[in-house]
């Protein structure tokens, strides 16, 4: 349980870092770093497929846009990085604070909790349930592959006859 | 070595709120669109992750993947999008802060 517990909090302090880092490209590594150890959890739980799809969609994939998007971006000038910098300091020092003092105000409550759920049963191979169960789903996920695909294509369309 | 897994469901709830705070703070904290991007993707993390502890406590550990399969694609293709948005506001603006949207028109 104690190994559990420090992936997770080597999880959060992943995120904690993406978020708070100074630069885009390092707030990518860390995000990455958060997915790679979120699929190490998921794969402990026993989610070994969530897993595999984590870890290469969110950790490769998702990484991969964000430095290609973070590399096509003017970089900024010394100056506004400076102003850049201290502004968002303000707004984010507190952060770390919150997560500690959320983190042990959460870690005193007890409370019994109820969570079996009433759905029908069938719960097997997650093959089955996604074949058999959740049809919709899989339906769904490629209509939205389509939207995703068509809305980048209509995206740069537009950008490149605006460059004409 | 084999990990110990914990039943207790505050455990998970509480990383879950940990994640949920820090994904949010992140987007309300900076100016920098691809920053906004990257909290939105700490916020999906933490809602994977609660997904996947309450297969595992409920032991429908299938559904819950299932759902989360769901949920990966549909992250990368927002990803994907709002990344190109993001490029296509930055050739217009030369900017990436999130304060120039007011000048969008529409």
């Amino acid at each position: 349980m104690i190994w559990f517990t420090l992936l997770l909090v080597v999880l959060v302090l992943a995120a904690l870092w993406a978020s708070m880092t100074t630069t885009l490209l390092r707030a990518t590594l860390g995000l990455a770093l958060a997915s790679a150890l979120l699929s190490v959890v998921m794969f402990s739980m026993g989610a070994t497929l969530a897993a595999a799809m984590e870890l290469s969609v969110c950790a490769g994939l998702i990484s991969v846009v964000l430095v290609s998007v973070a590399s096509l971006t003017r970089p900024r000038s010394i100056q506004e990085e400076i102003a850049s910098r201290r502004s968002r300091l303000r707004r984010i020092w507190p952060l770390p604070l919150v997560l500690i003092a959320g983190g042990v105000a959460l870690s005193f409550v007890h409370a019994p909790v109820d969570i079996v759920l009433r759905l029908p049963a069938g719960d097997g191979d997650v093959r089955t349930v996604l074949w058999s169960m959740r049809q919709l789903d899989l339906f769904g996920q490629i209509l939205i592959l389509l939207a995703g695909a068509l809305g980048v294509l209509v995206l740069f369309r537009k950008e490149a006859k605006d460059d004409d | 070595m084999t990990i110990e897994m914990p039943q207790s469901f505050w455990l998970y709830f509480t990383f879950f709120v940990l994640l949920l705070v820090d994904g949010l703070w992140c987007m309300l904290a900076t100016r920098n669109l691809v920053r906004i991007l990257i909290g939105l993707e700490i916020l999906m993390k933490s809602v994977t992750f609660f997904l996947i502890a309450a297969g595992y406590l409920s032991g429908r550990m299938a559904l819950a993947q299932a759902l989360v399969v769901t949920v990966i694609v549909i992250e990368v293709v927002v990803v994907v999008v709002v990344a190109g948005i993001i490029l296509g506001f930055h050739r217009k603006h030369d900017s990436l802060d999130v304060g120039n949207t007011k000048r969008m028109k529409g």
